[in-house]
């Protein structure tokens, strides 16, 4: 049979699937994948400083990523600089102050392949209980904010006029979408987790008429990903979570398959 | 004077400037139970900017704004949707409030695109998209509907029949009304009070009076007035079949 360390990738990667799926139809649906990549890049700060300090690695990225998110916020109000401008600045810049601060660190042994790929030998059972428990977490928040959030995103000034407090909801998305970062860092690596949330997310629109439908298909994909991902991994001797990313982008191929069919229909 | 507990919303003196620039100013009004406020003005005027500041829409402004309702129904002047999201008329209708399949397909009968129901958005006209708009905003039972230039794109005969059903579900529903619109003929006849802008209050009251006002007539010009005094007109009296006038 399996070893216990593949199971227990299996179990965190299937958790961390449960998680994307949603939240990944809101980055594609509100158009935040550079921010979740800013969000990611800025996870590397937080691995550092979590080693420096000897913190938990989870929490930590937490922080910094919220942090980041809060200082682009701050910056998108006070300066003049578009969106993405900010966001590659943050995003580059703190990917670099990570590295710099690795450098400074000679007394740790850094897998860096490991924390920019992801590495399921690492996977620990703590690490098991940080990706259900948050991820539930969550995902239960994301259901309590569901209704603000989506009618926002849909049109923002219908869900404010109505009563329904849109700022809020961003604000706790954001949120969110520092700690999905945080709990899944382990199993993808910081330069894929953005792939992990936007492929199967993308797939699922493919093939989905409704809202409901595509966060069901985002959740099945990412499921799909990470088992397929995971065995090829074992199998080939592959890094998981490009092997993972690369299971999603099969998905994805095979659902433009039925865009190709529906509008043959149509015409 | 006591409180008037018909009072949904109130604006007092209310005004918002960006970049230093007034985008309306010292606006006063209020919109109460079972009536029908109605902004007049020329583009530009402010008209939505007065209607998104009563909703609560724009938060740094002058003056006071006074919400005693939170069931308020919204109709924009413009709707940007992103299509990234897939979603069925049906989908949309639920956006800010769940509500059970009869209560959508009673709305959107109404409005009479009840055959749109489960086709994507995207897929609609104008037209077709603006009825949705309006059935969703009535589906939810609001005390406070908004509409701004609710029949923008509807059909002429679709236009007399909704605005008709405007003002039937303002009787049903007891809630007031906080409308925007360019046609003059409706507002003049269908409105209880009538709010002329042009980045500020030009003039305000019945329709009647806003019609007789010098600074209206500036604006729109004569033949605008003369709109609501053939309308008075034709309601002072009647035409028998035998060709006769008879007053009432």
């Amino acid at each position: 049979m399996f070893d216990d360390f593949f199971i227990r990738a299996l179990v965190a990667g299937i958790g961390v699937a449960f998680v994307t799926g949603p939240l990944g139809c809101f980055v594609i649906w509100r158009r935040l994948s550079y921010f979740g990549d800013t969000l990611a890049h800025s996870a590397l700060l937080g691995v550092t400083l979590a080693f420096t300090m000897e913190f938990n690695i989870a929490l930590s990225v937490f922080i910094i990523s919220s942090l980041i998110a809060l200082i682009l916020i701050q910056l998108q109000k006070k300066t003049n600089l578009p969106g993405d401008a900010l966001l590659g600045l943050l995003a580059h810049s703190s990917l670099a102050v990570g590295l710099v601060v690795i450098g400074f660190l000679t007394f740790i042994r850094f897998d860096i392949m490991g924390l920019l790929f992801g590495d399921i030998l690492a996977v620990t059972v703590d690490d098991l209980t940080i990706i259900w428990v948050g991820g539930i977490l969550i995902l239960l928040i994301l259901k309590i904010i569901w209704k603000p959030l989506f009618a926002s995103t849909v049109n923002y000034e219908l869900a404010e006029a109505e009563g329904l407090n849109p700022d809020k909801a961003k604000a706790i998305f954001t949120i969110l979408m520092a700690a999905i970062i945080a709990i899944s860092i382990k199993m993808v690596g910081l330069l894929l987790i953005t792939g992990m949330l936007i492929i199967p997310a993308a797939m699922a629109r493919n093939i989905s008429d409704s809202p409901q439908k595509m966060v069901i298909f985002s959740i099945i994909g990412g499921l799909l990903s990470v088992v397929i991902g995971l065995f090829s991994s074992l199998e080939f001797n592959t890094p998981s979570g490009p092997s993972i990313i690369a299971a999603a982008l099969l998905l994805f191929i095979i659902s433009l398959l039925n865009i190709k069919q529906s509008i043959k229909l149509k015409n | 004077m006591s409180l008037n507990q018909n009072i949904l919303v109130k604006l007092d003196n209310v005004g918002i400037s960006i970049n230093d620039k007034w985008l309306v100013k010292g606006v006063s009004l209020q919109v109460e139970k079972n009536k029908i406020v109605t902004l007049i003005g020329p583009n530009g005027s402010g008209k939505s900017t007065t209607a998104k500041i009563a909703l609560g829409i724009y938060k740094k402004i002058q003056g006071k704004v006074e919400k005693y309702t939170n069931k308020v129904g919204y109709v924009p002047q413009k709707i940007s949707i992103d299509w990234t999201l897939p979603l069925r008329v049906k989908d949309f209708m639920t956006l800010t409030e769940s509500l059970d399949n009869e209560t959508i397909t009673e709305a959107l009968s109404l409005t009479g695109v009840i055959h749109l129901k489960e086709k994507n958005l995207s897929d609609l006209s104008g037209g077709e998209f603006q009825r949705v708009l309006l059935a969703r905003a009535i589906s939810k039972k609001p005390e406070l509907l908004v509409l701004d230039e609710p029949v923008q794109g509807v059909d002429f005969t679709g236009e007399i029949a909704l605005y008709e059903l405007i003002k039937k579900i303002c009787d049903e529903l007891n809630c007031g009304i906080l409308l925007i619109s360019h046609d003059l003929h409706t507002v003049m006849t269908a409105t209880d009070h009538v709010v002329c802008l042009n980045g500020h209050v030009c003039c305000s009251g019945s329709p009647m009076d806003v019609a007789k006002n010098n600074e209206y007539k500036a604006l729109f010009g004569e033949q605008a007035s003369q709109i609501l005094t053939r309308y008075e007109h034709r309601h002072d009296h009647i035409h028998t079949e035998e060709g006769e006038i008879k007053k009432n």
